[in-house]
């Protein structure tokens, strides 16, 4: 065997290797900053992508044209009943307020372009009007129109005119000269969408609106909310404080920890398979949705109540059976208390996580294009994600704000769940 | 009478039944103060008189909605003329379903309107009967259990043990929930995958080549037996979340040791939420994303290379994926490097090791099994995740290795077979059911070997 | 008999084996002077000669705060070579925040702020210039349990020599792997097992395995912290032996809670205390006629 290295000639060799070692750990650290950086950074990407993209969605553009209700359109007969009122042509009270406005539009190709301004549904909120009002016959009133969606491109300047790659010119020469002139006019300016946050879904974008999905969300996270959390808890109770070692026990564990494992889309189909088909349950319900999802937050919730139970320090148990309590009257006297905030906390994130949620209600028939706001949670309805969904898929381009729109307000509405959970959490969590 | 009428009616007895028993303990025991008397305190016998109101009543109710509708059925069925009552059973269920359309008043094909009339005002009849029926049943029974309660308060009944049992039991059925879910998901998805392996051999699906369902939506089509050949599918699954992993498992991995190893606690505290917040962004959003910001770049990027690259191409849908997952993978990493006990970090600093030196020659392979169960939870999310998918990968069953190619996974077939008009036998509803059960099965495994995995490496450091 | 006795009293009063002890200083019994403040004034100077002959380690007003925590005040010690030097004390007392500040392991906490004068060989431990992985190279440190990496036995000698490119060739590397566990007295126990894991062996295998590892890297300076304590008598004294035998070539610090194995395995010993050193010399001087009440005190079992 070799001598021992002196140490002079260990602290050679150590010395000769310090280099190498030292751009090593350089190159080392900056792989680790880097992948920090490229998480932090895609996150900025995103939100910046989808804030630059969406806000101009809670923005309009509206025309303002003196619209005249004129007898002779709506009801030339003067019957004044509500069937007369609602099928008549509202649009023409629309077209002869802009043939005012520019009479040089003479030929049919003009008019028709010039009609194009306005909203298809501006008709319909006339008609909504008269039908609160049958006494607007008659009179003439200055009124706030929404524009038509490649207007409202135009006026917000994210349409590049006559760019590269769009097939053909949405707005015409003669439209664009319109539109100058009404903004010149005061008559074209962006205002606050309202109906992006009151209106259901629509095939028009202008027309389109949040709030049905919201309400349907709304709804699941009800029934999910009123579901998962006491369903939750008195598992977590059971599995914490009075189930025996056994391995029906073990059982119950390991298939709720998979159960958070489980691909969402899967609930899906046990959902389709088992509400839809074997109860006839009604498709697209918030009842069947908040069903699935109750089964997918489930999971979640146990976990988080289970920790919360655990951390509850045995002493508690014991002062209070040392008073004689039972063991019922232990947990839900002294535990239960103590482990509150907790399981609130795991339900919101559970909660928030669901809310989340797109894949499963693909599958029981969210999906479907629902104009009407739900009423309750058996009436057809969509949720928030799903309406992302359907808008990101939808070919009009003006739906790429709204979907952004959309999304800012999902997130908001998850921020909101996740800095509550955040709140209890820190302002209810004890240290034993 | 209608159901919440009925449910108020049986919480108003279920109050009432609460008060009575109390204030009948509360009489046989003595005034509070005196000797004790009795076993429980009032307040037990006023739950335990509730109870016996509510929980016959529910049972009843239970049974009902579970009976009824069949019962209601089969004698509407009867009643039918022989011609719609000897119909194929297909055929049956669509004229039944009418019936039900038009006793709802929803429109109804006006032409066969008469044949119905009459079945569907027997249908209306026997529902209003049976609620009826239900209504006293459920009312008659909650009294008579009231009654049986009223019997047994005496000041040695053990009230409270009784009601605890009863609590204790609702908590077993609770958690018995969990196991529901797992045997309802696995019974209905094989169930229908068993229908659907009737119609194509098991083999044809798990090694077929060609993958084809739209061809099979009618019967009398050329070629409607469709091509079910799923390995495109699993190729597709496996290439996306391939290319997912190889983005977040490195990506990830470092930022767990950058975070626990080398920043300083203050960028610690604000770095890891501001990551975390990745993990709350639901999918949709990513794959809103990948369809409209990253599938674009992507194909410039390749078009300026001059690739040809699809517009939904794999590598769009599996680079943000593999952002999605980065968290998963960073906070499953940081709990099994945390568990590395200091000791072994301090041997390592004592002998004059860097610190990249520490973590690539002793954190690492210490933590090498945690860190392979992680992988396995990961790649389970990316095979089970659908929106992102949906939204940025094709439909075309492509069988390729080329990222730049579009591809489509099992998770998106299942979407397009479902979603929109389904006809329920044909087999192209049930292969969705067939590409669940496979999903299912594979992403259980993963995880019980990744949660095996990473409990046996907590338990070797605990 | 007496000496098991006193064992298992001491192991009962031992700091937990965490490896945390520096971090949370624990107050000592309240038999004790357990206010800083008296210390201070009842052993602000230390007696006996701090200084050795051919110092290796030369430490002059050596203090350590942990945030708010003085964990060591001014202290002034000196390791000579080839010397084997004892730091007794109560728990909490400094002597582990001492060792651990000649080869820098409190970098790696970080509340932990270092000042005075701390040198090898006359060469500043704590300055800008020093290099903590030679530093390290040359100060090894022994731990409180036994940490054998989760590699092979082989693995775990070669480590340091791989790390730092000691060897130019496997044959070198096979050369130093069993010299460091001949003269850690494991080789015989191991030779036909190098490939088993080294968590696999006992726990006093297991701590000569990581004085074995340490010794690989060629140090000059053997820093020990409470090497024994998870260990049983019989695998403490084959340490204890053990130690004996590295005294020829290396300059050994160890702290301990043992009275007895201070005073089988040192030359010098130095008592801590709140701090402070209060008391170095001759090992025999210490044990038998110690000059400082509070040495006295500890040394007989007042308290400890």
């Amino acid at each position: 065997m070799a001598a021992p290295l002196t140490p002079a000639e260990t602290r050679r060799r150590v010395d000769a290797s310090l280099r190498r070692r030292y751009r090593t750990e350089r190159l080392f650290r900056l792989y680790g900053l880097i992948s920090v950086l490229l998480g932090v950074g895609f996150l900025v990407i995103l939100f910046t992508t989808i804030i630059g993209n969406g806000y101009g969605a809670f923005r309009q553009s509206f025309v303002r044209l003196e619209i005249q209700f004129d007898p002779a359109v709506i009801d030339p007969d003067g019957t004044r009943t509500p069937d007369v009122l609602a099928s008549a042509d509202y649009s023409q009270l629309i077209k002869s307020s802009l043939r005012q406005l520019f009479p040089a539009a003479e030929d049919r190709a003009s008019r028709r372009e010039l009609n194009a301004l306005v909203s298809s549904g501006g008709a319909y909120l006339l008609q909504k009007m008269v039908l609160a009002d049958p006494g607007l016959l008659g009179q003439s009133r200055d009124l706030w129109l929404p524009a038509d969606d490649e207007v409202d491109l135009f006026v917000k300047g994210s349409v590049p005119t006559g760019a590269a790659g769009s097939e053909q010119e949405r707005l015409s020469a003669q439209q664009i000269g319109w539109i100058s002139q009404l903004k010149a006019a005061g008559r074209l300016e962006l205002r606050f969408n309202t109906t992006f946050f009151t209106a259901g879904d629509s095939r028009e974008p202008e027309l389109a609106g949040i709030w049905g999905a919201t309400k349907g969300s709304f709804l699941m996270m009800l029934v999910t909310l009123f579901l998962a959390f006491p369903l939750g808890v008195a598992a977590a109770i059971y599995l914490e404080e009075f189930a025996p070692r056994s391995w029906l026990v073990d059982v119950i564990e390991v298939n709720i920890n998979n159960l958070a494992a489980v691909p969402s889309i899967v609930f899906g189909l046990l959902g389709l398979a088992v509400f839809i088909n074997f109860f006839g349950l009604p498709r697209s319900a918030p009842l069947v949705g908040g069903l699935v999802l109750t089964l997918m937050t489930l999971p979640v919730v146990i976990i988080a109540s289970r920790a919360a139970i655990k951390s509850v320090p045995p002493s508690v148990r014991e002062a209070a059976l040392g008073v004689g309590a039972s063991k019922m009257q232990m947990v839900f006297h002294h535990v239960l208390p103590l482990a509150l905030p907790g399981m609130l906390t795991g339900a919101i994130i559970g909660m928030a996580r669901a809310l989340g949620e797109s894949a499963p209600l693909l599958m029981i028939g969210m999906v479907a294009f629902i104009v009407e706001v739900p009423s309750g949670a058996m009436s057809p309805a969509t949720a928030l994600p799903v309406q992302i969904y359907l808008w990101a898929d939808s070919p009009e381009r003006a739906f790429v704000e709204r979907t952004s729109a959309a999304i800012m307000v999902l997130l908001a509405f998850l921020l909101v769940m996740n800095a509550a959970a955040v709140w209890l959490r820190n302002r209810f969590e004890q240290r034993w | 009478m209608r159901l919440t009428t009925l449910a108020l009616i049986l919480i108003v007895m279920a109050l009432a039944a609460f008060f009575l028993g109390r204030r009948r303990a509360i009489a046989i025991g003595g005034p509070p103060g005196a000797a004790r008397k009795l076993h429980s305190l009032p307040k037990y016998h006023g739950y335990y008189a509730s109870l016996w109101c509510v929980l016959p009543g529910l049972v009843v109710l239970l049974a009902w909605a579970a009976l009824s509708d069949t019962l209601i059925t089969s004698r509407v069925i009867d009643s039918l003329p022989e011609a719609l009552r000897n119909q194929p059973e297909a055929q049956l269920s669509l004229t039944l379903n009418d019936i039900r359309n038009l006793a709802a008043g929803q429109m109804v094909d006006e032409s066969r309107r008469a044949e119905f009339e009459v079945a569907a005002g027997l249908y209306t009849e026997l529902r209003a009967a049976s609620r009826r029926i239900l209504s006293g049943l459920i009312i008659a029974v909650s009294f008579l259990g009231f009654a049986v309660a009223w019997g047994r308060l005496k000041p040695q009944f053990r009230a409270r043990n009784h009601v605890e049992l009863a609590i204790k039991v609702a908590l077993i059925a609770a958690s018995m929930v969990a196991i529901l879910t797992t045997l309802g998901i696995l019974l209905s998805v094989t169930f229908e995958a068993i229908r659907f392996f009737r119609q194509v051999p098991f083999a044809d699906f798990l090694f077929g080549l060609n993958w084809s369902p739209q061809t099979a939506i009618r019967a009398d089509q050329v070629g409607s037996s469709g091509a079910f050949g799923a390995v495109p599918l699993f190729a597709g699954t496996l290439l996306i979340s391939g290319i997912a992993l190889f983005v977040a498992v490195p990506i990830g991995l470092m930022i767990a040791i950058y975070l626990s190893e080398y920043a300083k606690p203050a960028v610690r505290r604000v770095v890891k939420p501001i990551l975390e917040v990745l993990a709350g962004i639901p999918t949709v959003v990513y794959g809103y994303f990948a369809a409209l910001t990253v599938a674009p770049v992507i194909r410039q990027v390749g078009a300026s290379l001059g690739l040809d690259v699809a517009s939904e191409s794999a590598l769009g849908a599996g680079l943000v994926m593999g952002v999605m997952i980065i968290p998963f993978v960073s906070s499953l990493s940081d709990d099994v490097i945390n568990a590395v006990p200091r000791a072994m970090r301090e041997g390592s600093y004592g002998l004059g090791a860097t610190k990249s030196e520490t973590i690539k020659r002793v954190i690492l392979p210490a933590a090498l099994p945690g860190i392979v169960g992680g992988v396995l939870l990961a790649a389970s999310r990316a095979i089970g995740e659908t929106m992102i998918v949906v939204m940025a990968a094709g439909l075309s069953a492509n069988l390729t290795a080329n990222p730049l190619e579009s591809v489509t996974t099992v998770t998106v077939q299942i979407v397009t077979l479902l979603v929109g008009d389904q006809e329920f036998d044909s087999p192209k509803t049930l292969a969705a059911f067939a590409l669940g059960l496979v999903l299912f099965v594979v992403t259980l495994i993963l995880n019980i070997i990744a949660l095996q995995v990473v409990r046996r490496y907590r338990e070797q450091y605990d | 008999m007496l000496l098991m006795d006193r064992e298992k009293g001491f192991a009962a009063m031992r700091e937990p084996a965490d490896g945390r002890e520096p971090v949370a200083a624990t107050p000592v019994s309240p038999m004790v002077i357990a206010d800083a403040a008296e210390t201070d004034r009842i052993a602000a100077d230390t007696v006996g000669d701090v200084t050795a002959k051919d110092a290796v380690i030369c430490v002059r007003g050596g203090n350590v705060h942990y945030g708010e925590t003085h964990a060591l005040r001014d202290i002034n010690l000196d390791v000579g070579r080839n010397e084997v030097i004892a730091l007794i004390g109560p728990s909490g007392c400094g002597k582990s925040t001492f060792i651990r500040c000649l080869n820098r392991m409190n970098d790696t906490i970080e509340s932990a702020k270092v000042t005075g004068d701390f040198r090898l060989d006359g060469q500043d431990i704590y300055a800008r210039d020093t290099d903590v992985v030679m530093l390290r190279a040359r100060v090894g440190m022994v731990f409180q349990k036994p940490n054998p990496f989760p590699k092979s036995i082989y693995e775990n000698v070669a480590y340091g020599p791989r790390i730092h490119g000691l060897a130019s060739n496997r044959a070198e590397l096979d050369d130093i792997v069993y010299g460091s566990l001949e003269r850690a007295g494991l080789v015989d126990e191991v030779k036909d097992r190098l490939d088993e894991p080294g968590t696999g062996l006992s726990g006093g295998q297991q701590q000569r395995l990581c004085i074995a590892r340490t010794i690989a890297v060629n140090p000059e300076v053997i820093l020990m912290d409470e090497p024994c304590s998870a260990l049983d008598p019989i695998a403490t004294a084959r340490i204890e032996d053990l130690i004996d035998e590295l005294s020829q070539k290396y300059a050994i610090a160890i702290v301990t809670h043992s009275m007895q194995q201070a005073a089988r395995v040192s030359n010098r010993t130095a008592y801590f205390h709140l701090g402070r050193l209060v008391e170095v010399g001759p090992t025999d001087k210490i044990f038998t006629n110690p000059s400082h009440k509070l040495t006295e005190d500890y040394v007989t079992g007042r308290f400890g």
